[in-house]
């Protein structure tokens, strides 16, 4: 085992080497490019077999991925943001096949306006498909969360394609030690993947039920996929437990951290998930119970644990790194229909939305969120949803307003 | 300067450090400013992103502190130490930014015999770096060195090292002094300034810019160290070699032949000074440039 610098892009590429992949149907986007370019290399030089298409599309790409899956071998693709949108018809519907692969998705906040930097809402568009959801926070998470995924998706009784997530620029292009488990201990840990009865042969068709279907078996195959996928929470314990026999990481569906005598704590996703475990430390430093709760998997929702991790908090502040127009915090919803009508929840469930486009999230504003959840639970009122912005901030998009507007004046609107 | 960030924590890791180093910029990368930070602790890192309190500041070209866009100045405190790659005297730049951080001067590269050597300023930041944090020795930079150049073959590594080591030696004098500032205390901070949002009109709030050709106002000439200044009495009139491969598009051919450079958008890429084949383009340092401009005012 040896422990290198590599970014989450590299963690990502090395995982999908060890894992043995046999073809990597492949399109480039930014900040996820790095991941395809590192496995075309090695796959060129011949430091590692299998093989690479570059497709036209993310729409073709992820086609490719599922119809290659359908065939029993092992795929492995990725995208970000705009891409994972292109090939939207096709997450949905590859995902329905049942034929399991793993896409890594490197998060980027959403046009329009457009940026390159990461917030939560494309993979929060992906939700709904039938795709499996792990979210990481470090690079070695993203390395290791791959290799599950693998296990995962292709245990019979799941079968399900799984999106890994790493956050753009502070994953994707962040390099941290990570260690780089031997390719013996992986081969151990995931066997090659045995399609058994479910494979596709060209030269002996079955039909997988992609015909057009009325309302009853259309609901059941529907119904099926969603079953499976709530299979997968008893199974990614059970190979979470086998991966932490072979390779001493332990991943728990849902991260506790310093929760087990907390009064309020903080509920976050993906990289900036650290950052809270960080102004965690320092505010229990200063003598508050603060905790966090760090769901590791979206998809299958991890309901049972968050409400046993919960259970007799007083005041949580979900921190939503997304923003579903017109309702808020898409982790603070969820979270709000796990706990209602529970015995022993929280009785304040405070929404805070942040880090929108990599909008950075500050020791002290973590420290605010903690008092003001922290007075909510005194006064007995659940705080209105807070978007985490400064008046500063506001008056640099006043400054780039101005321009704007000054132009529309001297030009015109016909210009 | 991501590869500077990288040296820096190779040899920080090297030095049995836990590390975090990445790169930041935008969509305009060709000649835009960039920068890249490391982070370096004993023990795990959680903090991550952007480093609101920096302990060391490292300034490679000093053209970048006019350009709001490089931030250089953001977080910069009493603890903090910058250190700026300039012709100017610290003390000028103390002055300048009315600053109570400390003010290092990183001897300007471009003295340099070799113009070959220019583009390692960025292993000269990295080693500087090194030797001012005070734990990373003169080998463990070199070993670094070696871990992320290789790749680009021998000759490479062993100049970046003589440049590596020229800057190491230079900052001998103030090795150590940026140590580790204090963390924000969470019982005693400064409040976040949020604001509630106001609803407003769909003209304000949409993000459309109406007006054409806006890009030409954005001067990304200020983006540029070394400018090519085209001697008329070497030019071939050939009408289309420099112009043609610009790839900012910032070079006119007059009717007579005669090409202009628009500063204004010339990142001073040195395309066109590779590519002109009498050589009538020179290449000069932009400091010396504006000089000499002055002083023919």
């Amino acid at each position: 085992m040896t422990r290198r610098l590599l970014t989450g892009n590299g963690a990502a590429a090395w995982a999908a080497r060890l894992a043995r992949v046999d073809y990597v149907p492949a399109f480039p986007i930014t900040p996820q490019t790095e991941i395809i370019e590192t496995l075309a290399e090695w796959i060129d030089a011949g430091e590692m077999p299998g093989r690479t298409v570059t497709l036209e599309s993310e729409h073709s790409m992820i086609t490719a991925a599922g119809a290659a899956a359908a065939t029993g071998v092992r795929v492995f693709t990725a995208t970000s943001s705009q891409g994972l949108l292109y090939g939207m018809e096709m997450v949905y519907t590859v995902a329905g096949w049942r034929a399991p692969f793993v896409m890594i998705n490197v998060s980027r906040g959403l046009a329009s306006p457009i940026t390159l930097e990461p917030d939560h809402n494309d993979i929060m568009a992906a939700r709904d498909s039938g795709f499996l959801q792990i979210h990481c926070s470090t690079c070695q998470e993203v390395l290791d969360s791959v290799l599950l995924a693998y296990r995962l998706g292709e245990d019979h009784r799941v079968r399900l394609p799984v999106i890994v997530n790493l956050d753009g620029f502070y994953l994707s292009f962040t390099r941290e030690p990570v260690e780089l488990p031997e390719a013996q201990a992986v081969a151990g840990f995931l066997p090659p993947y045995d399609p058994e009865s479910t494979r596709f042969r060209a030269s002996a068709p079955n039909s997988q039920a992609v015909a057009v279907l009325g309302s009853s078996p259309y609901s059941y195959f529907r119904y099926e996929s969603h079953l499976a996928a709530v299979n997968a929470a008893a199974v990614f314990e059970e190979t979470a437990a086998a991966f932490a026999e072979t390779f001493g990481r332990r991943y728990q569906a849902v991260e506790a951290y310093r929760c087990d005598d907390a009064e309020i704590v903080l509920v976050m996703i993906g990289s900036f998930a650290t950052k809270a475990r960080q102004a965690v430390d320092q505010l229990r430093a200063a003598g508050q119970a603060v905790g966090l709760v760090r769901p590791r998997l979206l998809r299958p929702f991890p309901a049972e644990q968050l409400r046993r991790v919960l259970s007799g908090k007083q005041g949580v502040a979900v921190i939503d790194q997304n923003i579903s127009m017109g309702m808020g915090g898409v982790l603070h919803a969820e979270l709000a229909a796990a706990l209602y009508g529970k015995p022993q929840v929280p009785p304040v469930l405070a929404s805070f939305i942040g880090g929108l486009g990599g909008r950075d999230i500050s020791p002290q504003e973590f420290f605010e969120i903690a008092a003001i959840t922290r007075k909510a639970v005194e006064d007995g009122v659940t705080p209105p949803a807070r978007l985490l912005y400064t008046r500063e901030e506001l008056r640099e998009v006043r400054k780039l307003q101005a321009i704007a507007h000054q132009e529309r004046n001297t030009l015109g609107p016909e210009a | 300067m991501k590869t500077a960030s990288r040296i820096l924590g190779s040899a920080f890791f090297l030095a049995d450090y836990e590390v975090q180093d990445a790169p930041r910029y935008g969509a305009e990368r060709r000649g835009a400013p960039i920068f890249a930070y490391v982070r370096a602790s004993r023990q795990l890192i959680n903090e991550r992103g952007i480093i609101g309190q920096p302990d060391l500041v490292v300034v490679a070209d000093d053209s970048l502190v006019s350009l709001p866009a490089a931030g250089v100045l953001q977080g910069l405190r009493q603890h903090t130490v910058m250190l700026i790659n300039s012709h100017d005297a610290p003390e000028v730049w103390k002055d300048r930014l009315n600053t109570a951080a400390t003010v290092l001067i990183l001897p300007a590269m471009e003295d340099s015999e070799d113009r070959a050597d220019l583009p390692f300023v960025g292993t000269a930041c990295a080693a500087a770096a090194a030797c001012l944090v005070g734990v990373i020795s003169r080998d463990l930079v070199l070993e670094a060195i070696r871990v992320e150049l290789a790749a680009h073959g021998s000759q490479l590594v062993e100049r970046n090292s003589n440049t590596a080591l020229r800057a190491y030696d230079a900052m001998a004098a103030q090795a150590g002094c940026v140590t580790e500032g204090v963390e924000i205390s969470a019982s005693n901070y400064d409040k976040p300034q949020w604001i509630d949002l106001p609803c407003e009109d769909v003209d304000r709030a949409a993000p459309s810019v109406h007006a054409a050709a806006t890009s030409t106002r954005v001067k990304t000439g200020l983006w540029r160290t070394v400018r090519p200044v085209i001697d008329d009495s070497l030019c071939k009139r050939c009408w289309w070699v420099c112009s043609t491969f610009c790839p900012d598009a910032a070079i006119k051919v007059s009717t007579g032949g005669r090409p202009e450079i628009d500063y204004d958008h010339c990142k001073g890429c040195l395309i066109c000074v590779a590519k002109c084949p009498p050589h009538a383009i020179e290449a000069v340092p932009e400091h010396v440039a504006q000089r000499e401009e002055k002083q023919g005012a």
